[in-house]
């Protein structure tokens, strides 16, 4: 197992630092001065050169890179535009409530995903089964924001169960859970859809194998064979599916902060995008791809201690 | 005393085609202490059947007729939970693929704890028991053994794992349902004997399912033969093989590789193939593909008694 974690370790790191190129690039090529651009258009030519100076733009982009890849590694991404704060600061003071909502929608999700597969491939064809499947294609059908608006105009306008907008008195945490239901609802919910999609086609799969034969041979309980010797395996495709899902959720993530107000690297983002404020754009964009692949590192992680095939391959 | 004792068992599965006759009048016993081997070529039913014993036939399979009583129980008019009591402890298999047969995920020595859950015995008693029968079938190092996974372990040894896992529980009736042909020549023999040597502390019965005519010959002490879902012919296995008396046996046996007495390029077959069994014919099922076909021989043949317990489902037979 450990050999696996270095392994995997290793490879986020790698995948990280690729990041971080394409982003540099991506800066890189964008036309235009960064530097006129920080100081408007009544800056003088000596103003701007001395800004280039600053801001290292007259080393050879090489050096550019090399620079942008050390600080970034050591947490420094620079300081934003409009209040001249660390961009790592600000990003990482919204990122709390992003990862709450996520982890809010990935939780839900899961606790209702995993138990409607489970149960539509134990009844296959059933009509259990099948309005499962109609549901479920349903719900991924409709986009996150339209879930949003919805949410927000059914549960916290029409009805007044919930509150509409923003995150929570700050130290509240009962508050704070109240305002994450909508916003985690318009993100889970088409992944309930694609989770019990998913445990369902694996889980068919698993029950026709060998080995659940040999169990049921063995007169074990019904429900030790499903949860026990047939999700463990059945759950492992799904797993490796959520780390790549955590994507997606992030840019849904960007839709519900902003049908919602809440704050987030999402909303951070949107904001950033509309005042150009391009440093806090590339320090957000960093930030949530290390997220990204660290989540994806878990679910390897998961995958390694469910199933040891995985373990010992490497 | 028999052990397990099937008599008429018909089973029949719906389908789109129609309803498919799997086994049709299937009758045979299982005395105490012997070994029972079912012989027939693919798609005879031998699987239905087990599945049939095991009450784990698909759910669109169902005992349409008959009785399988085993120690004076019925198990066709049992509970699923009945029946889910009696697997493992009273009546235990041994699947054909060893590669597949253990679960890949859990590890050997919680898979052999599980199946104990209705002995009522500790943790660490269960495990006890494990080792103690790892060890029976000679898996090196059986302590360490629990903790690992079937990935670890030979083909050979992953058989062995699963007799032992079968064996644990000292079942009345082990099904072994092929549990060799996965297995190269000199597995086989090893698995085998172990089997042999088993059956013979534990007192057990066991019907034990193969095509390799030689294994058959070799372990058991009685034979059925199946085609298409119907016991062709039974008796000892020294009756059946010494003198066939159903048509289809005499070519079974004429097919066998190891029966060859002259070198040749070509092995003999049975020419054609198995009926539809969504329609069976009237008479016998054999009879298509039989070189000893009479007019009689279109309507339904009876179970021609040969010797004590030797009988064949045949109109040809002349004693």
């Amino acid at each position: 197992m450990l050999h696996y974690t270095l392994s995997r370790l290793g490879l986020a790191v790698l995948i990280v630092s690729v990041a971080m190129l394409i982003l540099f690039s991506m800066i890189y090529l964008i036309p235009g001065d960064p530097a006129a651009v920080a100081l408007g258009p009544r800056a003088t030519a000596a103003m701007r050169e001395a800004l280039r100076v600053k801001m290292g733009l007259d080393q050879p982009v090489w050096v550019q890179f090399w620079n942008f890849f050390i600080n970034a590694w050591q947490g420094d991404l620079g300081n934003e535009v409009l209040s001249d704060r660390p961009v790592s600061k600000v990003v990482l003071e919204q990122l709390p409530y992003t990862l709450a909502l996520i982890a809010g929608g990935m939780v839900w999700s899961v606790a209702l995903g995993i138990p409607l597969g489970c149960w539509a491939a134990v009844k296959r064809g059933s009509l259990a089964d099948r309005l499962v499947g109609v549901l479920s294609v349903a719900v991924i059908a409709v986009p996150s924001f339209v879930v949003a608006i919805y949410a927000l105009l059914i549960f916290a306008v029409s009805l007044r169960w919930l509150p509409a907008i923003g995150a929570g008195e700050p130290g509240d945490l009962g508050d704070q859970l109240v305002h994450l239901i909508l916003p985690s609802i318009a993100v889970g919910l088409g992944w309930v859809g694609y989770i019990a999609r998913m445990v369902r086609a694996s889980m068919l799969e698993v029950l026709e194998a060998q080995h659940i034969r040999t169990a049921r041979a063995f007169g074990l309980p019904d429900n030790q064979i499903t949860y026990q010797y047939a999700l463990t395996i059945a759950i492992l495709p799904t797993i490796t599916l959520l780390g790549v899902g955590i994507g997606q959720m992030l840019s849904s993530a960007v839709f519900a902060e902003i049908v919602f107000a809440r704050p987030g690297v999402g909303k951070l983002v949107y904001d950033a995008i509309l005042t150009r404020n391009y440093p806090l754009v590339t320090g957000a964009v960093l930030v949530t791809t290390v997220l990204f692949v660290l989540i994806n590192l878990i679910a390897d992680l998961i995958v390694g201690a469910l199933d040891p095939r995985v373990r010992s391959s490497l | 005393m028999t052990v397990l004792s099937i008599h008429n068992l018909n089973v029949t599965f719906s389908t789109e085609g129609g309803d498919l006759h799997a086994l049709k009048d299937v009758s045979f016993e299982v005395p105490e202490r012997r070994i029972v081997g079912i012989v027939g070529e693919s798609g005879c039913g031998k699987s239905t059947l087990i599945n049939a014993i095991l009450g784990l036939l698909a759910d669109n399979g169902r005992v349409s007729g008959g009785e399988m009583m085993f120690q004076g129980r019925d198990l066709s008019r049992l509970s699923p939970r009945e029946m889910t009591a009696l697997r493992g402890p009273q009546i235990a298999t041994v699947f054909q693929d060893p590669m597949g047969a253990l679960n890949p995920v859990i590890s050997v020595g919680r898979q052999m704890t599980n199946i104990q859950y209705r002995s009522g015995l500790s943790n660490a008693e269960k495990a006890e028991r494990a080792v103690a029968m790892l060890r029976r079938v000679r898996i090196p190092d059986p302590e360490a053994a629990l903790a690992r996974f079937p990935h670890q372990f030979s083909g050979g040894m992953k058989q062995r794992i699963a007799i032992a896992m079968a064996l644990m529980m000292e079942p009345a009736l082990l099904i072994a349902d092929e549990p060799t042909t996965a297995l190269d020549a000199t597995l086989e023999v090893a698995t085998i004997e172990l089997l042999q040597e088993l059956q013979a502390q534990i007192g057990c019965s066991v019907l034990f399912i193969s095509h390799h005519l030689g294994v058959i010959a070799e372990l058991c002490e009685d034979v059925v033969v199946m085609y298409a879902g119907e016991v062709v012919e039974r008796g000892t296995t020294r009756q059946v093989f010494n003198s066939p008396r159903h048509p289809y046996t005499e070519r079974l046996l004429d097919c066998d590789p190891a029966r060859q007495s002259s070198r040749t390029r070509q092995l003999p077959t049975i020419p054609g193939e198995i009926p539809d069994l969504r329609a069976r014919p009237p008479g016998c099922i054999f009879a298509p593909r039989c070189h000893r076909r009479a007019p009689v021989c279109d309507t339904p043949p009876p179970d021609e008694a040969v010797q004590d317990g030797h009988k064949a489902r045949c109109h040809m037979v002349t004693p």
